[in-house]
């Protein structure tokens, strides 16, 4: 392959939506009320319609016959290049809600510096879905503020949940060998520069939220390089049923 | 657990500028800013509009239909009170 950096770079940021999108899509039905279930598959849709977007651009720059579903559908647990963040489970509302706030704050800090990408296709990708991250964002932060500042047992459960996921934070920001030389092409984003200002935003809704910024300074990391939580081999596998089961299955 | 039911609302969506905002359903929430979030997400996902009001289903006052006859029938018998001698301009839309 001649682009593999550029291809590789480009399944890093698809598989953190596809990973996520599939984590949210498994509220379907299963929702706390009809309407948070209805908003949590609609952000579900969005992740898979920019994941859409970025496979059919690296199944392009690939060039070897595989399509969008092939790259989505048929890579191995350590093929899957997404942070262990977006990877862990639905526990309860709480941690899907504060996953996906923590996972927000950076998708969209990432989305405004990649709009400046010098790979056009890129940057007009990160275009199409600023504005449905913005959204993303704003609901998650909402739901963290009002299960923070709620009733005891509301924000024990978001503390609960911040404080587990605070771990996987810092991974958002480690650059992977490819990351470098993308940001030396001017075509990749410089994750160590939007550090400072996401902890800043996030312990500023914390804080607003009533809730304790968690002081732990040990932090996980591994999936950028394709080492993953136990968790992602379950999701796959439901994620990959049908391809596996009906080999080229089409809609 | 608190198992309490959210409130319900009443949501009123303009589908695009010029025309009113027309009820289009009811959904629970436990404030008017997540009434808004709901209804961006349960009625507007698919381009239906341009803006959304919600108001709490408790506000609103209803006619009894057991006084529908006092309420509606009367202008029926009065054809003066219905303005169809009037002929419209196609350029009137929305009438």
């Amino acid at each position: 392959m001649k682009n593999k950096n550029l291809y590789n770079y480009i399944l890093g940021i698809a598989d953190n939506s596809l990973i996520l999108g599939q984590r949210m899509g498994e509220l379907c039905g299963h929702g706390p009320s009809l309407e948070t279930d209805i908003a949590c598959t609609n952000i579900s849709l969005d992740l898979f319609g920019q994941v859409r977007s970025y496979f059919q651009y690296a199944a392009k720059i690939a060039g070897d016959g595989r399509t969008e579903d092939d790259i989505a559908m048929l890579r191995k647990e350590r093929e899957y290049k997404n942070v262990l963040l977006v990877e862990q489970p639905n526990t309860d509302f709480a941690f899907t809600l504060g996953r996906q706030f923590l996972f927000d704050v950076y998708h969209l800090a990432f989305l405004s510096e990649l709009q400046k990408s010098s790979d056009l296709t890129l940057s007009a990708i990160a275009n199409k879905c600023i504005k449905e991250v913005s959204y993303h964002e704003r609901f998650s932060s909402d739901w963290v503020k009002r299960l923070g500042d709620g009733t005891e047992e509301s924000k024990q459960k978001m503390q609960d949940a911040i404080n587990s996921l605070w771990t996987y934070t810092d991974e958002l920001f480690h650059q992977t060998e490819v990351d470098k030389a993308m940001v030396e092409e001017g075509i990749g984003v410089d994750v160590t520069q939007l550090k400072e200002e996401y902890y800043k935003k996030v312990s500023q809704l914390l804080e607003e939220a009533t809730l304790d910024i968690p002081e732990s300074k040990w932090f996980q990391k591994g999936g950028k390089e394709g080492i993953h939580t136990e968790h992602l081999g379950y999701l796959l596998s439901d994620l990959q049923y049908m391809q596996r089961t009906y080999p080229n299955m089409e809609w | 657990m608190a198992t309490k039911n959210w409130p319900l609302w009443e949501i009123f969506v303009r589908s695009k500028n010029g025309l009113e905002h027309r009820h289009c359903g009811s959904l629970h929430a436990s404030d008017a800013e997540m009434a808004l979030e709901n209804a961006r997400d349960v009625y507007t996902r698919r381009n239906e509009g341009v803006s959304i009001w919600v108001v709490e289903s408790k506000h609103i006052t209803a006619s009894n239909p057991e006084n529908n006859g006092e309420l509606f029938e009367p202008a029926q018998d009065k054809v003066y009170r219905h303005p169809t001698f009037y002929d419209l301009p196609d350029e009137v839309k929305h009438m």
